[in-house]
């Protein structure tokens, strides 16, 4: 059996925000295929638990009069990959989600626990950065609004306070319409295996010039990053070698990979530039411009 | 440590229980007899547990057993109706689908809820090989098992 401490089976967000708030110690559980692990491996840490599953509101994917589409922290990587509205407004979530575990995982593990877990390789925050996601909180003093940006402060660690709960994630439509992305993931293995880098990108095009490219990394820093210097480096430009080697070369100023197991920082620089340039070509192929 | 009760259907027989919340479903499953659920590796990543939940697959060992209220569980058990093995079933023993068979009750939830899923789909080795990522068998070099899904698809 897990060895869990105190359940609490949440009635309502409230309910949850509350027991959370009350219990320093207390961790939601979700899909559990990331806290069930941990409770399998006896991490104490974890033994406090505020069950959300309950809550019915969480799993709604929707799209309102106004474009913004709304994805509930429940929903799962299965429910999202397969949803019409994200199949055709944000193929790049479903593309990144469908690269996490397995289906059995697939079908239990969410998206708002991938992003809330703070990991640094999750796939799903690759398209979370580029989509500019805002994420829908509720938290002792109610509702706001937080910015992806800046919402992963290190290795497994947000800016969530206590008593926070994510309720969903935001995608306002002028951060997917007119973009085309593309997110590749670089592990040992075609399936099970987390990301040794994840790499995200997506651009508009202006004629055959890249405008507001936005590009995302997982694990080529202590949290999943944007890059500001390699996008700044070609923004405005066309397609040409000139233009991926300026890039690669900026992202040099941006990423901060690490020395691991895994993989050595060396082989995961190669991999980061290998996967912005590939990543950068398939977005321009797939706005039907012409390849460098 | 608190106890819930929950109603829940296995394999469409009706059960109310009174479960510890401490309690994977994998563990409750085996309990009450059901052991073609396999406790493989216990994280999620082997897939021998792997049972039908409302006609989903997931990995049992990772999911608590209080999630079941109100579902029906589909497991290996409930296959095999009136004596008679599913497509999926036959298929594997066509094929030669099974050695040692620790692996073989989880791949044949998966399988099922696969085809249910995609059966009237052309599906590839590709497709296929995708679709059962989440279990692993250590004898069969798994082209035994493509080509029972294979055969299964077309039954």
């Amino acid at each position: 059996m897990f060895p869990i401490q105190k359940y609490h089976y949440a009635e309502s967000v409230a309910d949850a925000v509350q027991a959370l708030a009350a219990d320093e110690k207390a961790r939601i559980i979700a899909g559990g295929t990331d806290v069930l692990v941990r409770l399998h491996g006896g991490n104490s840490d974890y033994g406090n638990l505020v069950d959300v599953n309950g809550l019915a509101e969480l799993k709604e994917i929707s799209r309102d009069g106004n474009g913004n589409i709304f994805i509930g922290a429940l929903a799962t990587c299965s429910e999202i990959i397969e949803h019409e509205l994200i199949r055709k407004y944000t193929p790049m979530i479903a593309e990144s989600l469908n690269t996490i575990g397995g289906p059995q995982v697939r079908n239990c593990a969410t998206m708002g626990g991938n992003i809330c877990n703070g990991a640094v390789s999750a796939d799903s925050a690759c398209a979370a950065l580029v989509y500019e996601l805002d994420l829908v909180i509720e938290g002792v003093n109610g509702e706001r609004i937080d910015s992806i940006n800046g919402f992963h402060t290190g290795p497994g660690r947000t800016s969530l306070q206590r008593g926070d709960i994510l309720k969903a994630f935001r995608v306002r439509p002028e951060n997917y319409e007119g973009f085309q992305a593309s997110y590749q993931k670089y592990a040992m293995r075609g399936a099970m295996d987390i990301a040794t880098i994840g790499c995200g990108v997506a651009l508009k095009m202006d004629g055959d010039r890249i405008s507001e490219p936005k590009l995302a990394f997982t694990v080529a820093a202590p949290t999943p990053i944007r890059c500001s210097s390699a996008e700044e480096a070609v923004a405005g430009r066309a397609l040409t070698e000139e233009t991926v080697e300026a890039m690669t070369r900026a992202l040099l100023e941006d990423v901060r990979p690490r020395e691991s197991w895994r993989a050595g920082k060396e082989f995961r620089l190669h991999i980061i530039k290998t996967l912005a340039a590939k990543g950068l070509r398939m977005a321009v192929a797939r706005e039907g411009g012409s390849d460098a | 440590m608190h106890s819930m009760k929950l109603e829940l259907r296995i394999n469409s027989r009706a059960y109310e229980l009174d479960v510890d919340v401490r309690k994977s479903l994998m563990d409750l499953l085996r309990e009450l007899g059901y052991t073609g659920v396999k406790h493989g590796c216990g994280v999620g990543e082997c897939g021998a547990c792997t049972v039908l939940v409302d006609d989903i697959a997931v990995d049992s060992c990772l999911y608590l057993a209080v999630w079941a209220r109100g579902k029906n569980i589909r497991t290996v058990e409930g296959e095999c109706r009136d004596g008679k093995l599913s497509a999926v079933q036959e298929a594997y023993v066509e094929e030669g689908a099974v050695q040692c068979g620790f692996c073989t009750p989880g791949l044949i939830m998966t399988s099922t809820a696969f085809l249910e899923k995609n059966g009237d789909a052309e599906l590839s080795r590709e497709d296929i090989k995708r679709g059962h990522a989440g279990n692993l068998c250590r004898c069969t070099g798994y082209q035994t098992i493509i080509n029972a899904v294979e055969t299964a698809s077309k039954k």
